[in-house]
């Protein structure tokens, strides 16, 4: 089990994602009740029937998913996992960005899968505000120390819009 | 040149410290090598074939004395009391431990100096003209935006993990110096109607599958210099290739997509993005130009130089014209013969500190044909320059001649080198060792790499050379006709590929059919230009059983 990272402390994931098993298609897999994080290609399959029968919906959104696809969607989620497959695949940064800088998406954003203590100061200052470490990992020293590797930045990002050479005294 | 301030200064003594914490995390295995191999790649720590390998930044070529002290102290202290430049404004230390790398980097921070992003598949060092500032040909002074753009690549959050590695040249000379046709992104200042920009080509490369790069957008006010990088990022960070790493880098994508088509994905990212709080300000191009300004340079009057050959040789190949007058730019040469081309001893690295605080305002410059540039120098203190750099070793009146040639450190030290290079570089050095026979040769580009990486630019040397592998053996491939500036282009190949014990030859082979055919006022490039590739493949495969007939004679054997 991955360990959530949110609102700076350890909490307990009420949510659970829906994994199609083999021979599962978005168009046919059963919905379970409860709060679900949908893949992307469920979420377009079934949009009516999941808003039907659920007030809190989450999508989970992999690497090579467009956001764009689902743009016009954004009110609905109250939560937005972006994968990690592998933590050097760096799409999900960018994902991220025109989430929260262009979609102006404000719901938890979450990073999951490979999500490891090096890489949680990257994926703040892009907009996450949720993250699933990696089981295994000491979840106490990244929270102490993961998130404050530097004390400034130079370049704009989602959680620091202006450049620094717009905040120089 | 620049000097930190209190951000510049505290963002890299953070980076110690963070790569402290995670050499100590590996070493307590709790950070596994898969996960710590990234980290330590970004900055710029290899585990290589002997040792680990540690590429120290020299962001845009410049350093000051003191910087390079520090660089010629750490290469005694940690290694072997050498160090290697490389043709991207680094130095690699060859022989560093693992463990030790926290500590050097604590050392150079103390001088303003990191190995942030020198590898990894990230935003890397960017690189530019030796002799910005001071070139006389320049139209801009490219180094305050070259600052710039360092800061703004410095950890920046959404391209840490690209599909591959990503390099920026720029260049503000009317004869571009810093090979920007062949980068991810190169950046060629001009002015038009009366307002500083760019031309911003994107897409070039050397290396596996070399490729020209194309212009993306023909004008850039400077401005947007930031805004419009972040677009072209963007646009690769999300459909760049990342299953296949060598179809990953962005000159790929702007392959598969046509110019016109990137173009316009790049320009409609941008419009999201222009004007907005990333655009430069005046006042922040000021602040970093102001660290660029040009030293105080005193009215020289004519002095009568030596006449004693040796030194006039010097001055022919090593000296080169500077806007000021009575002032030269002084290249030291690193391609002494018989040592690896670009390598540097610590006792050399403090005599050019010396030089640089007596003779040239306590700077210098890295080239990418790995020398070092003693900018400022007063053109009557030349002699005196000449003579201590000859005593350093650092005189070889060969700059832009044969055995000037650039070559990367190839198998002997490196994991990718598919054949030694180093060995190949002394060779042809020996073989050409009559200076006034390599005078009479003339200006002759020769690059050599140790694998397709291209890290010797082979493919833009006017005589390349490129190290294969054939059956476990080592081979050499020979390129003609490549060149780097304004009409940089990919050389051709000669053939089929010769062995090491083959190579001085066939350069000597090389060389002699320009010497026969060239007109009076022919170098190299323009004979070849003229005459074609077959006068100099028939001479090198003259007599050498080929086709049917090599088969037949291995058979024999």
């Amino acid at each position: 089990m991955a360990q959530l990272i949110k609102n700076d402390t350890l909490a307990v994931d009420t949510w659970k994602t829906l994994e199609l098993a083999e021979g599962e298609t978005p168009e046919s897999v059963a919905l379970p009740a409860g709060d679900i994080i949908f893949p992307l290609a469920v979420w377009q399959a079934r949009k009516t029937e999941i808003i039907s029968c659920h007030k809190r919906i989450g999508l989970l959104i992999q690497p090579d998913e467009l956001i764009e696809d689902v743009a016009g969607d954004l009110e609905y989620f109250i939560v937005i996992a972006v994968n990690f497959p592998k933590f050097v695949d760096g799409r999900g940064y960018s994902t991220a960005s025109l989430l929260r800088q262009r979609y102006r998406y404000e719901g938890e954003l979450r990073a999951v899968g490979d999500v490891l203590h090096d890489q949680l100061f990257f994926m703040r200052r892009v907009g996450f505000d949720s993250y699933a470490l990696k089981d295994g990992k000491n979840a106490v020293y990244a929270l102490e120390t993961g998130f404050n590797s530097f004390s400034d930045t130079y370049q704009t990002s989602t959680n620091q819009p202006q450049p620094y050479f717009r905040r120089r005294a | 040149m620049y000097k930190y301030d209190a951000i510049d200064r505290q963002l890299i003594n953070e980076r110690v410290a963070q790569f402290r914490d995670q050499v100590r995390r590996w070493k307590a295995g709790e950070l596994a090598d898969d996960e710590f191999r990234p980290l330590r790649l970004q900055n710029g720590l290899y585990i290589q074939r002997h040792a680990p390998m540690f590429r120290i930044a020299v962001p845009y070529g410049m350093l000051n004395s003191a910087q390079l002290r520090t660089l010629g102290h750490v290469a005694a202290k940690y290694d072997r009391g050498y160090g290697h430049f490389t043709t991207r404004h680094n130095l690699q230390l060859n022989w560093p431990k693992i463990e030790d790398v926290p500590e050097i980097m604590a050392e150079l921070a103390e001088v303003e100096m990191h190995a942030i992003q020198t590898s990894g598949n990230c935003l890397r060092n960017i690189t530019t003209d030796p002799f910005a500032g001071v070139a006389a040909d320049e139209v801009i002074d490219p180094r305050p935006l070259a600052e710039i753009l360092r800061e703004w690549t410095t950890f920046h959050p959404e391209f840490a993990f690209l599909p591959r590695k990503f390099k920026i040249a720029i260049s503000g000379t009317r004869e571009d110096r810093a090979v920007t046709w062949f980068h991810d992104i190169g950046l060629h200042l001009k002015e038009q109607d009366g307002q500083v920009g760019f031309t911003v080509i994107v897409g070039g490369g050397l290396g596996r599958t070399p490729i020209r790069g194309q212009v993306v957008r023909e004008f850039l006010p400077w401005q947007h210099i930031l805004t419009y990088c972040e677009a072209i990022l963007r646009v690769y960070n999300r459909a760049g290739r990342r299953d296949n790493a060598y179809k990953a880098r962005i000159k790929i994508l702007v392959q598969a997509t046509g110019i016109e088509a990137f173009s316009q994905q790049v320009e409609d990212e941008w419009a999201y993005m222009k004007d907005g709080p990333a655009t430069l300000t005046q006042a922040e191009f000021d602040r970093v130009a102001a660290h660029f300004t040009a030293p105080d340079y005193e009215k020289q009057d004519e002095v009568a130089l030596p006449t004693e050959k040796a030194f006039t040789k010097w001055v022919d190949r090593n000296t080169h014209p500077h806007k000021v007058p009575g002032y030269a730019a002084v290249t030291l040469s690193l391609k002494q013969h018989g040592v690896a081309p670009g390598d540097i001893t610590s006792a050399q690295m403090a005599a050019v500190a010396d030089l640089a605080d007596q003779y040239s305002f306590g700077e210098l410059r890295i080239s990418h044909e790995q020398n070092i540039i003693l900018a400022d120098v007063k053109k009557a203190d030349l002699p005196a320059v000449w003579e201590k750099a000859k005593a350093a070793g650092l005189a070889t009146p060969n700059i832009g001649l044969l055995t000037g040639m650039i070559c990367c450190p190839g198998g002997d030290f490196c994991d990718l080198a598919n054949a030694k290079s180093i060995p190949i570089a002394n060779a042809i050095q020996a073989r050409f060792d009559d200076l006034d026979y390599l005078f009479d040769i003339g200006e002759i580009d020769l690059n050599i790499s140790g694998c397709m990486n291209a890290c010797g630019h082979h493919h833009v040397g006017h005589i390349g050379v490129l190290g294969v592998d054939k059956n476990d053996s080592e081979y050499y491939q020979v390129t003609l006709g490549g060149r780097q500036g304004n009409d940089a282009r990919l050389g051709k190949v000669i053939g089929p590929s010769f062995s090491a014990d083959e190579m001085p030859d066939v350069v000597d082979k090389i060389i002699k059919v320009y010497l026969e055919s060239r007109h009076a006022d022919e170098r190299f490039l323009d004979t070849f230009d003229r005459i074609g590739l077959d006068p100099f493949k028939n001479r090198v495969y003259e007599g050498r059983a080929h086709g049917k007939a090599k088969t037949a004679q291995k058979e024999a054997a």
